[in-house]
């Protein structure tokens, strides 16, 4: 298992490196310069020049590759050619209401879909199948933003029970900040609870169907511990895969969910940083979140062995 | 389900008091700002966001009032000597630096000499003046090479770069590099740890400013701050500003796009008031085919009615202005001679005459501007005319950047792009973005007139306003043939703000001194 953990770790390296590398060139292809902007309407093309050689924008890509290279390998992520912030500063600084906002949304869709799924499956073909479904399907090809808005103008708008956007941090309570998070949670944890009531409805009719689940009821044990402690343990390999690759879906839709809800977290960093062309923040926040999927997937397969003691590693 | 409902009846009961709790017991104005602060130092970058931040934390030693004209602001006095070659400026007394440091003539004169550095007119005034000294710690000398009309009007320039005055400590730093300490004797003063790029900006009222006696007018005048704290809040999506302002969340929205006006219409606890007026510039680029050929640009101006442009952007006549001049419709220099009629026929014509043989003429647009609807009009007309368009809809950052480009339109090159300066960009010849001509120097689109530079350097000179509006004409007679831009109308972008809001000015740049709310 420790060796299996280390090979897996040391994996990342490679798959960090061409992530870095691919996002530098891409980067530098995109059409656009981070001096042109930071210099306003009005510059002339000598005070552009002064802030490209300021921001060593004007040298070799090689030695700036080189130069990127070098901090990365003292864990610096170089500076910001706006607010000339250190990147890890701004990473740090907006890592907290991203994780918060996956948190509660991941919990959201759980807690939505894991009870939706199952009674669905136990009533496969019934009507309450068929509504679990049409709320599936409804959830998943409603794109975020129409949701968020949906869900702000009636709770927020009309109803007044939760803030339009915005961000409480933790520090100020764990209730404010909950509540600032109601409504992005929901309307991020739509589409992710959608896939995942889907799937937990197929693996547990595949898994109600095995003959341990019919030993399991004739040896007369209860309908509700069948499902609750054979079924949905079996059951749960193919979800927590789903949760597990829903994080990449989640990482793309907290970049709108964000925008929406106003959240000063890491999708709006991004999205800040593609538009000014902002190279360092845009190479060190694709490398965090390319760390967060490796090391999620990494859990994910840690975690099957939890639910199937046959999985060794 | 009941159970549920219950439950979650309960939290909001729990969640929602906690929520409505202030968080500060002071005064907090909360401010949707139309942009992101990105640096902090006004005198190396003409963004507005940044001239804007600058008439929070700053002061200048001349302010333009609501008429134009300019009024001492930090200078008590001034005395000018018969040759009106020296200029002596006095200090008004009790001004300090937000570290409580005083003001002094050396902090002006290192501060105007780093702003001549890097701005247009500031360029121009240094390169007129044969010294600029602290003759005292009150006062400050300017002994001119030649008589030369414009100090003033350079020392009060309203936007874009600011001459402001900041400690000869921090004026210090090269004017090619950024500063990082936004200390300054404005009205509010920056609290830089709370500042979180592309999410926060928060000012705190300064204790050490001294405002004027006289009440705010224009940019001029008592600059009082009756509020604690300012916070400008990003949010990039304009919607979700507008949920911010009609939940009460926010108190001001800046450029709340004209189509929400109408949703705002009826709902008594919000206005929409005018924030800035820009004018729409339609620039070629006369470095290539085939804008380089004036008959096609005089063509343009012909082809292109203002109203049917602006009206694509904002419809309420009350928010735009057909301005057949190259100056702002206000300006004291506006005039309309020789302008055109929009007459197709005589487009055609002019096209015809100038030998067009259907040259691709690449349209840059930046889809996310307020722009992006007239540059769409105007790609039509020309359609309309016969020309050959080639529209690339994309991004500020690609258009900022690929406008740059003097290659061929096959080489990445372009012909058209738009953007809209504001009013105090637009309103005289010596600062006005789009008529300077004066070839590799001049903005991108490159025109090239000398008629039009020797006209600029007489209007330096002039004496008077009458004198100078008669040369401000001839610049636009002349404009009329060369054609440096197409204007394509003038118009307001608006604020929306609660209506409990007291003193919110607009004096064309967005400025928060005199604004109040209930505590």
């Amino acid at each position: 298992m420790t060796s299996y953990v280390l090979r897996r770790l040391a994996a990342t390296v490679p798959v960090l490196a061409f992530v870095g590398l691919f996002v530098f060139f891409l980067l530098r292809l995109t059409p656009g310069d981070p001096a042109i902007l930071i210099a306003g309407d009005q510059a002339t093309t000598e005070q552009i020049a002064s802030i490209r050689t300021q921001l060593g924008l004007d040298r070799p890509l090689a030695e700036q590759l080189f130069t990127w290279v070098g901090q990365l390998a003292q864990g610096n992520l170089g500076r910001s050619v706006f607010s000339d912030m250190e990147v890890t500063r701004l990473i740090g600084m907006r890592i907290e209401p991203t994780a918060m906002l996956a948190l509660v949304a991941i919990l959201m869709a759980l807690a939505i879909a894991l009870p939706l799924g199952t009674l669905s499956a136990l009533n496969a073909g019934s009507r309450i199948d068929r509504m679990v479904m049409a709320f599936a399907m409804v959830g998943f090809s409603s794109p975020v933003f129409v949701v968020a808005f949906l869900l702000v103008y009636v709770f927020a708008l009309s109803l007044g029970w939760f803030p339009t956007q915005g961000y409480v941090p933790l520090a100020e309570g764990l209730l404010p900040c909950l509540n600032s998070l109601v409504l992005p949670g929901l309307a991020l944890a739509m589409l992710y609870a959608a896939l995942l009531a889907r799937v937990t409805r197929a693996s547990l009719l595949e898994i109600l169907a095995e003959d341990f689940v019919r030993t399991a009821h004739a040896k007369g044990l209860k309908p509700r511990l069948v499902v609750l402690r054979h079924a949905l343990k079996n059951a749960a390999i193919p979800v927590v895969t789903v949760v597990g690759v829903g994080i990449a879906a989640l990482l793309g839709g907290v970049v709108v969910t964000e925008t929406v809800f106003n959240i000063p977290g890491l999708g709006r960093l991004t999205t800040d940083a593609i538009l000014r062309r902002d190279y360092p923040v845009v190479q060190g926040l694709i490398l965090v979140f390319s760390l967060v999927y490796v090391t999620v997937n990494l859990l994910v397969d840690l975690s099957y062995v939890l639910f199937d003691p046959r999985i060794r590693y | 389900m009941k159970s549920l409902t219950r439950r979650l009846a309960l939290t909001a009961g729990l969640v929602l008091p906690l929520a409505a709790l202030p968080a500060f017991a002071q005064t907090t104005l909360k401010v949707r700002p139309f942009g992101d602060l990105r640096t902090l130092d006004p005198m190396t970058t003409s963004d507005y966001m940044v001239r804007n931040h600058a008439y929070m934390v700053y002061d200048t030693l001349f302010a333009q009032d609501a008429k134009g004209l300019i009024k001492p602001q930090m200078a008590e006095s001034f005395t000018t000597s018969p040759d009106g070659l020296t200029w002596t400026f006095v200090l008004r007394e009790g001004l300090k630096f937000h570290d409580n440091a005083p003001v002094t003539s050396a902090d002006v004169v290192a501060s105007l000499k780093r702003w001549g550095a890097r701005d247009g007119l500031g360029q121009q005034l240094m390169a007129h003046t044969a010294s600029l000294t602290a003759t005292d710690p009150k006062t400050i000398t300017l002994v001119l090479k030649d008589r030369w009309g414009l100090v003033l009007d350079a020392l009060g320039k309203p936007s874009s770069m600011l001459p402001v005055i900041m400690p000869e400590r921090i004026a210090a730093t090269p004017a090619n590099q950024n500063i990082t300490d936004a200390t300054g004797s404005g009205p509010f003063m920056l609290v830089k740890e709370q500042w979180s790029p592309g999410s926060k900006i928060v000012y705190a009222k300064a204790p050490t400013y001294q405002p004027r006696k006289e009440a705010p007018d224009g940019l001029s005048g008592g600059k009082v701050a009756n509020v604690d704290r300012v916070e400008w809040l990003i949010m990039p999506d304009a919607q979700t500003a507008l949920n911010a302002l009609q939940a009460g969340e926010i108190d001001v929205f800046e450029e709340m796009p004209p189509d929400m006006i109408s949703l705002v219409k009826g709902n008594a606890k919000i206005t929409v008031s005018k924030l800035a007026a820009l004018q729409g510039v339609f620039r070629m680029n006369q470095s290539q085919p085939p804008f380089n050929n004036p008959k096609l640009r005089q063509a343009m101006l012909r082809l292109v009615d203002q109203e049917q442009a602006v009206r694509a952007y904002v419809d309420d006549k009350a928010l735009y202005t057909v301005c057949p001049s190259f100056y702002m419709c206000d300006s004291p220099y506006f005039t309309d001679a020789a302008w055109p009629k929009p007459d197709l026929a005589a487009a055609k014509k002019l096209i015809a005459e100038s030998g067009y043989k259907g040259e691709k003429i690449v349209v840059l647009d930046a889809t996310e501007t307020a722009l992006s609807p007239q540059t769409l009009v105007v790609s039509q007309l020309m359609r309309d005319a016969g020309l050959n368009v080639d529209y690339q809809a994309m991004d500020w950052g690609t258009l900022s950047s690929r406008r740059t480009s003097k290659n061929p339109v096959e080489q990445g090159g372009w012909s058209t792009f738009a953007s809209g300066p504001a009013a105090p960009d637009m309103t005289e010849p010596v600062g006005h973005l789009a008529l300077r001509s004066n070839c590799e120097n001049a903005w991108f689109g490159w025109p090239c007139d000398e008629a039009i530079e020797k006209l600029r350097a007489e209007f330096t000179m002039a004496s008077d306003l009458d004198a100078r509006k008669a040369i401000a004409r001839k610049i636009q007679e002349r404009a009329v043939e060369t054609v440096p831009y197409l204007p394509v109308g003038q118009f307001w972008l608006v604020r929306g703000q609660l209506a409990s809001l007291k003193g919110l000015l607009s004096p064309g740049v967005p400025v928060y001194w005199n604004v109040s709310k209930g505590r």
